[in-house]
């Protein structure tokens, strides 16, 4: 149903994610205004972006014997995963590279930022900073494998780990639907790779923000503006994976994926506005001990299924 | 050639890691010579399943064996060193050669 | 083969042997780590080239999370984790150079004289079913015995790694609960 991507597909996709992500920004902005009692004008929700100007004229901050090198390859890791990963979510009936092993792909990109994170831990040559990279390696032993049990249940209820192929799949009943905990776990993982929220441990306010704690200028736009990509790139892969892709009636396939994708970004807004930050000690007890057998077990049902079918 | 050539690249990743695992005196580091040298085996692998036999599947097999190769060897390798450094505070195997005839 | 294939094989290919090469000369212990993972990532390319997507894309995953994972372990064990002062930690090297090397001289000669057979059979066009029903049909011993080798390994691990045994946690009686932990772990404790 897919089709092959045109030429301006390329450009085109890392530029939505780029409006997903501000509009993220901007919602949370927002929600900031309202919870202080201050009126929402357009004003209070363009204002993180004013950022984006004061981080690129900023003086960098020198630091004593940085690992250069490390600290920009793992900066500038984070973002340009999260583009990488969105090549492979269709929207509505296109998608840039329709590979093979989608779901492989973008899990694969989403573990980059594994890396990415812990190298903007070192480079600094701060501890604080180390130790926010630490706790995401942490956070990612407890998380990664209950995503990837629901990455496995979507791809095992459509037999294939193309991604369009799992969007065809869906006719008439949403993954969401028949594998809500998939899907739940899921958005969890989403939030976790995005390091948002209740996953904001790496950079917690007592270790001094952690990984962004000696960031500055340029770096820290990459690491803030990779966060909210990765949320934008999770919210948009879940639309193909469990809400049924392009696929609704009345409105054409790329407004239904656009609607979808708004509403999964603004339930993980509120979502990660709404949860108490956790420690990684406390979260991969829960994680092992409860979500990942719960989590193959959920693979189970998708797989019994299409053993029957 | 495209077929030697990747022999030869693997065998160079093998030599290499061959090289790093006799010389170097540390745990971890001898570690990672081993994971070169199973590297190798991955590239020699994947080039005679694609220009000898790409019928079979059974070539792609050694390929998930050599990764889960990998990743034994790193779990027990590491926890053999934390547990000899809890012991004896030892991370370098000159300082592990008890048995040494 | 095509072009594009055999240049991206060629830069691939040099870029795993350097990053192969990176990882002996570097003094900092993050930049090895992460000269080995530039060079297994690059392995798992060659291999997605070599039509097998699958196992080149979960070579590229496991390989950042083994490195990174990795990486934590090298800056706890070596004494000189940001290499900013170089030492050497090697021994016997010339040996080594002469054993790696002939290793090497003799299996480019291997490579280059044996009359390597043609190739049998066509490629299936999805090799990552071919390499699942593989999996589960005639090599399903050889995933069993996988399986079992991760648990074992696994558990192994664990135990080996792990400095309280049941007794710290349970007191002598075994009848301690809940279990005397210094973490205090999310499930209801």
């Amino acid at each position: 149903m897919a089709e092959a991507g045109t030429w301006w597909a390329l450009p085109a996709a890392p530029a939505m994610l780029l409006v997903f992500a501000v509009l993220a920004v901007a919602a949370d902005a927002a929600l900031d205004a309202r919870n202080a009692g201050r009126r929402i004008t357009a004003h209070t929700a363009v204002r993180p972006l004013l950022a984006v100007p004061r981080a690129l004229l900023a003086q960098p901050r020198r630091l004593p014997a940085p690992d250069r090198l490390l600290w920009r390859a793992g900066v500038i890791t984070v973002p340009v995963a999260a583009v990488l990963a969105t090549l492979v979510i269709p929207f509505g009936n296109r998608v840039v590279a329709d590979l093979s092993v989608g779901v492989v792909w973008f899990n694969a990109m989403e573990v980059l930022t594994w890396a990415g994170l812990w190298l903007a831990g070192w480079g600094p040559n701060a501890a604080f900073s180390l130790v926010g990279g630490y706790r995401f390696l942490a956070l990612g032993l407890a998380y990664e494998l209950p995503l990837m049990f629901a990455l496995i249940s979507a791809a095992t209820g459509a037999e294939s780990l193309r991604v369009t192929d799992i969007v065809g799949a869906q006719h008439g009943l949403w993954y969401a639907v028949w594998m809500p905990f998939a899907f739940v776990l899921y958005l969890a993982g989403v939030l976790a790779f995005s390091f948002l929220g209740p996953f904001a441990y790496p950079l917690g306010r007592d270790v001094a923000d952690g990984v962004l704690g000696e960031t500055s200028g340029v770096d820290r736009l990459l690491l803030q503006a990779g966060r909210w990509l990765w949320l934008a790139a999770g919210a948009a892969m879940a639309v193909p994976l469990f809400l049924g892709g392009g696929a609704g009636p009345g409105l054409p396939a790329w407004a239904w994926s656009l609607v979808k994708t708004l509403l999964v970004l603004a339930v993980l807004v509120w979502t990660l506005r709404r949860l108490p930050m956790l420690r990684a000690d406390r979260y991969v007890e829960l994680a092992w001990v409860v979500l990942l057998p719960l989590s193959v077990l959920q693979a189970l049902v998708p797989a019994l299924v299409s053993l029957t079918r | 050639m495209t077929f030697e050539l990747l022999l030869v690249l693997a065998a160079g990743l093998f030599c290499t890691g061959l090289f790093g695992a006799l010389s170097q005196q540390s745990i971890v580091m001898i570690m990672m010579g081993i994971e070169l040298m199973i590297g190798g085996v991955i590239v020699a692998a994947a080039d005679f399943w694609y220009f000898l036999a790409p019928a079979a599947g059974s070539g792609q097999v050694v390929i998930v064996a050599a990764v889960v190769a990998m990743a034994v060897e790193m779990a027990m390798g590491f926890a053999v060193t934390t547990a000899i450094y809890r012991a004896r505070q030892v991370d370098m195997t000159d300082m592990a050669e008890d048995l040494k005839g | 083969m095509g072009t594009t294939s055999t240049v991206l094989l060629w830069v691939l290919g040099v870029l795993a042997l350097v990053g192969g090469v990176l990882v002996f000369t570097l003094n900092s212990m993050a930049r090895v780590t992460f000269a080995l993972l530039g060079s297994l990532v690059c392995v798992g390319g060659v291999v997605t080239v070599l039509r097998l997507p699958y196992l080149g894309v979960v070579i590229v995953l496991m390989m950042v999370m083994e490195m990174v994972i990795m990486a934590v372990f090298m800056i706890a064990y070596m004494m000189n984790p940001a290499g900013l002062m170089p030492m050497s930690m090697l021994h016997n090297k010339r040996g080594s150079l002469v054993i790696s090397g002939l290793v090497f001289a003799a299996l480019v000669v291997g490579i280059f004289l044996v009359p390597w057979p043609d190739r049998t059979g066509a490629r299936l066009e999805d090799t990552t079913f071919q390499v699942g029903m593989s999996l589960m049909g005639d090599q399903m011993l050889t995933m069993v015995t996988l399986g079992f080798v991760l648990l074992a390994t696994m558990v192994g691990a664990t135990v080996l790694a792990t400095r309280r045994g049941r007794y710290d946690r349970f007191g002598d009686d075994l009848d301690q609960r809940p279990a005397n932990d210094s973490a205090g772990g999310g499930v209801g404790r």
